[in-house]
């Protein structure tokens, strides 16, 4: 879907981006992480052409962007960043509805655009007309990226979408993201340097400093197969919360017990080892239910959890 | 107080035609050059926001123009535009500049580099960007900058009568020159009135909410319009010749009303300040001009005085004036002023305010030049027994006199001098003399007579034109109303003269102001 190719980037001298390439598949989630100035936002704003790169091409759905026009391009990506961005004199509505008007949709085909991705990000009706600073700033980061996903566009580009948000704030929205049918069928290209946000949303990670990639793959590779001392050194200290973050339910199934049978209905899925935690943790309760693909039922306490957990790294370890 | 209100409610009832229409130039004048200044600052302030490289040579010369004053910016305008109203929009327009220029590039610049971003981001081109997102969220600044420009140009209207554009000035201007001082409050009140409601109604347009702003900005370019359209040129009215006369000339019985009643005279006429007559005359804006008999610039410009042969004007034989306290504390001080006295004929006056106005001598050289031709100068002794204040009016002839009397005082006495010169118009310099703020000033007895004493008509009419009835009345008056004493004539007589460019007074063939009469009447 969106393919970089030897991309670079000077600025006074210094290269931003050196020659960078990689490839975004169709709806997967690509984060670019790395630490501040390491060029993964000068990366992202290559590509909606927001910065124009010295050198390299980028191309979407096959198509080289540096022949498109930038404004048409710009209004078929959305674009969703952490300082928002709001036009402080456009009420709520008339912000969310800034790409449709550009395009020149029909009145009553916007309102009703509006009306729905208002619901679907749970944003109250009687906000429609009010003024962005009238919002607390979970709000204001919701009409940000209802008004990314206004216009249905097939990519998606975030630059540190929730860095601004409190801790409470940002672990609920980074849920509801996550949740939200219309982000499952776009392309997207995140900005991060939160280690933990990149493991819990991305399908491949992209990990970059001084303007080059180290290491281009999934969580579980960069966790497992780190290319050298700078990927080690940059997941350090968090390891094992990373690592409950990519195992899998269906990783440790067979190293957890059996549920008695015919008891409650099961609460969860194939989540995390770390969501099932946070769960447990959240609802107060001391054991949970989950099923597989088979019916098969299992319960699920922080001591079986860590168990289960423990015997499946022992396995791989050796294995 | 109570007869003051009335009798100043009487003169606005009474000239309520006047400054019907003198109000209405006035806004006309500051809306229209508003409107320009708008036309021209937006854009510019648009273009150094983009450009910044360019803020700093834009707004440094917006800034100079602005530090230009008034008065010689209108001067210098004079050999481009010529006088009336296009010179005063153009300098009005360049003060209203700077505001708008400095406040749209500020407004535009300090809008949040995120919203800008999220605007591109979006797909808005360039224009887009700028009508939807920079303009309305800098309006709240750029109206800011129209409401200081719309206050300074209220102010800076009045000057406009300086150069014959109308306006509130003529009133203001008039009213000094001729002492009146409801005649300034006439002016002056209106003014101030109009000043306080523009900046009023602006900053309640600036403080409302982007929604109403929304409206708000549409409807003021079409007011400002309207605004602009109530100056209405002055429109000449039938007659080959334009004259220009001081607003002072216009409302003395011995000016613009003496020509209309004893000469029957009727020609078009435009008030304007003496400062750029002269110029305009020799520049051929003008035709007939009322200048003063001894003015340096009858030489430098090759005007010509029409002889007054009716005797409208009465004699203005230029003499010190001094407070009798003065005197007593400074008893050499009437001795040694009696040392110029009849020493300075008509001609050698004409001859020393040419050295200054047109040659641009120091009035401190040409004094003391003639002082030694004349045998009369002695160095400085130095003196501090006490300080004599003079001071003088704000023309050439006054700085000569005031630096005479200073040589003389400082050469003869031991006394100090200290000289406050350029002190406005009559009111201002008799103003100071009586609130013991200078002990003496160089005045003119017709001035006396017809300014300061303002006796009934017939008592002036029947010795305005006897020279030394005049200077006896004066003398007996000021001493008994003001306790200021006349000292001795200098000996010159700066009255009050119509005067034309020599070449065309001769080509015309006038000479006397009834010739310019008769040729009014046949063409």
């Amino acid at each position: 879907m969106i393919e970089l190719k030897a991309v670079s980037k000077k600025f006074n001298h210094t290269h931003a981006v050196n020659e960078v390439s990689f490839k975004v598949n169709e709806a997967e989630t690509l984060v670019l992480l790395g630490t501040s100035g390491c060029g993964k936002t000068t990366t992202l704003k290559m590509i909606n052409r927001l910065i124009t790169p010295d050198a390299g091409e980028i191309y979407i759905g096959g198509e080289a962007i540096a022949r498109q026009d930038g404004d048409a391009l710009r209004k078929k990506i959305g674009y969703v960043m952490q300082h928002i961005g709001l036009f402080p004199h456009y009420t709520i509505a008339e912000n969310i509805a800034v790409v449709p008007k550009l395009l020149k949709w029909p009145k009553a085909k916007i309102e009703e655009r509006v009306h729905g991705l208002m619901e679907k990000l749970h944003l109250p009706a009687n906000t429609l007309n009010m003024l962005p600073n009238q919002l607390s700033g979970g709000q204001q980061q919701r009409v940000g990226l209802a008004r990314a996903l206004v216009a249905d566009p097939a990519v998606l580009l975030m630059d540190e979408p929730f860095g601004a948000l409190d801790n409470v704030t940002r672990t609920s929205i980074q849920q509801e993201f996550k949740a939200l049918d219309e982000l499952k069928r776009k392309t997207i290209v995140m900005v991060t340097h939160d280690v933990q946000e990149a493991f819990e949303l991305a399908d491949r990670i992209c990990l970059m400093d001084k303007g080059k990639v180290v290491q281009l793959g999934t969580p579980k590779e960069l966790l497992y197969q780190p290319v050298n001392d700078f990927a080690r050194k940059f997941l350090a200290g968090q390891q094992l919360t990373l690592e409950f973050k990519i195992t899998k339910l269906s990783d440790i199934w067979s190293f957890l017990p059996n549920a008695a049978a015919a008891e409650e209905k099961s609460e969860v899925a194939d989540v995390s080892v770390w969501e099932a935690m946070e769960l447990l943790r959240s609802t107060g309760k001391n054991r949970l239910l989950a099923v597989d693909e088979h019916g098969k039922i299992k319960a699920l306490s922080f001591d079986q959890l860590t168990k289960g957990f423990n015997q499946y790294q022992n396995l791989q370890a050796h294995g | 107080m109570g007869e003051q209100q009335q009798t100043l409610w009487q003169f606005m009832s009474g000239q309520s035609d006047k400054l019907f229409t003198q109000t209405l130039q006035h806004v006309g004048l500051t809306f229209i050059s508003l409107l320009l200044a708008i036309a021209v600052g937006l854009p510019l302030g648009i273009l150094i926001a983009r450009k910044r490289k360019l803020s700093g040579l834009v707004l440094g010369i917006a800034g100079v123009l602005q530090t230009i004053p008034s008065i010689a910016l209108l001067g210098f305008m004079i050999p481009v535009l010529g006088i009336g109203a296009k010179p005063a929009i153009v300098a009005l327009l360049i003060y209203a500049l700077l505001p708008i220029i400095r406040n749209t590039y500020t407004g535009i610049t300090g809008i949040d580099e995120y919203v800008k971003e999220a605007a591109k981001a979006m797909g808005m081109s360039a224009s887009q960007i700028l009508f939807k997102v920079e303009l309305p969220l800098a309006m709240p600044v750029i109206l800011a900058g129209i409401r200081t420009a719309t206050v300074i140009n209220v102010g800076v209207a009045t000057l406009a009568s300086f150069i014959a554009a109308g306006g509130l000035g003529e009133f203001i201007f008039g009213g000094i020159s001729l002492n009146n001082t409801n005649m300034i409050l006439a002016g002056a009140i209106p003014a101030a009135l109009l000043a306080i409601i523009l900046d009023l109604l602006l900053s309640v347009i600036q403080k409302m909410d982007f929604k109403r702003l929304r409206k708000a900005v549409y409807i003021l370019p079409v007011l400002i319009l309207i605004l602009g359209g109530f100056y209405i040129l002055p429109s000449a009215y039938g007659s080959s010749l334009t004259a220009g006369f001081t607003p002072e000339f216009m409302g003395r019985q011995d000016g613009d009303l003496g020509l209309k009643s004893a000469y029957g005279l009727k020609i078009h006429t435009i008030v304007i300040s003496d400062a750029v007559m002269y110029k305009a005359a020799f520049s051929k804006e003008l035709d007939v001009i009322s200048g003063y008999s001894t003015d340096g610039r009858l030489k430098a410009f090759d005007l010509r005085i029409l002889k007054d042969d009716k005797g409208i004007f009465p004699p203005y034989y230029a003499a010190p004036i001094v407070r009798e306290s003065a005197l007593q504390q400074f008893p050499q001080l009437e001795a040694t002023l009696n040392l110029l006295a009849n020493k300075i004929t008509d001609s050698v006056m004409t001859d020393l305010n040419y050295r200054t106005d047109y040659l641009h001598q120091s009035p401190e050289r040409v004094a003391k030049d003639f002082l030694i031709s004349h045998g009369l100068y002695k160095a400085s002794r130095n003196g501090n027994r006490g300080t004599v204040r003079i001071g003088s009016k704000i023309f050439g002839e006054q700085y000569i006199l005031a630096e005479m009397y200073s040589m003389l005082i400082k050469g003869n006495t031991d006394y100090n001098v200290s000289t406050k010169s350029g002190l406005g118009g009559t009111k201002i310099c008799f103003d100071a003399l009586t609130n013991d703020q200078i002990d003496l000033y160089p005045e003119y007895t017709g001035t006396g007579l017809l300014v300061l004493l303002q006796p009934d008509q017939q008592i002036a009419k029947a010795m305005a034109h006897d020279k030394d009835k005049t200077y006896q009345y004066v003398y007996g008056e000021f001493k008994k109303k003001f306790n200021i004493r006349w000292l001795k004539p200098i000996g010159f007589n700066n009255s009050y003269a119509l005067m034309m460019r020599d070449k065309q007074s001769k080509a015309l063939n006038i000479n006397t102001i009834t010739d310019l009469k008769k040729y009014l009447d046949q063409n």
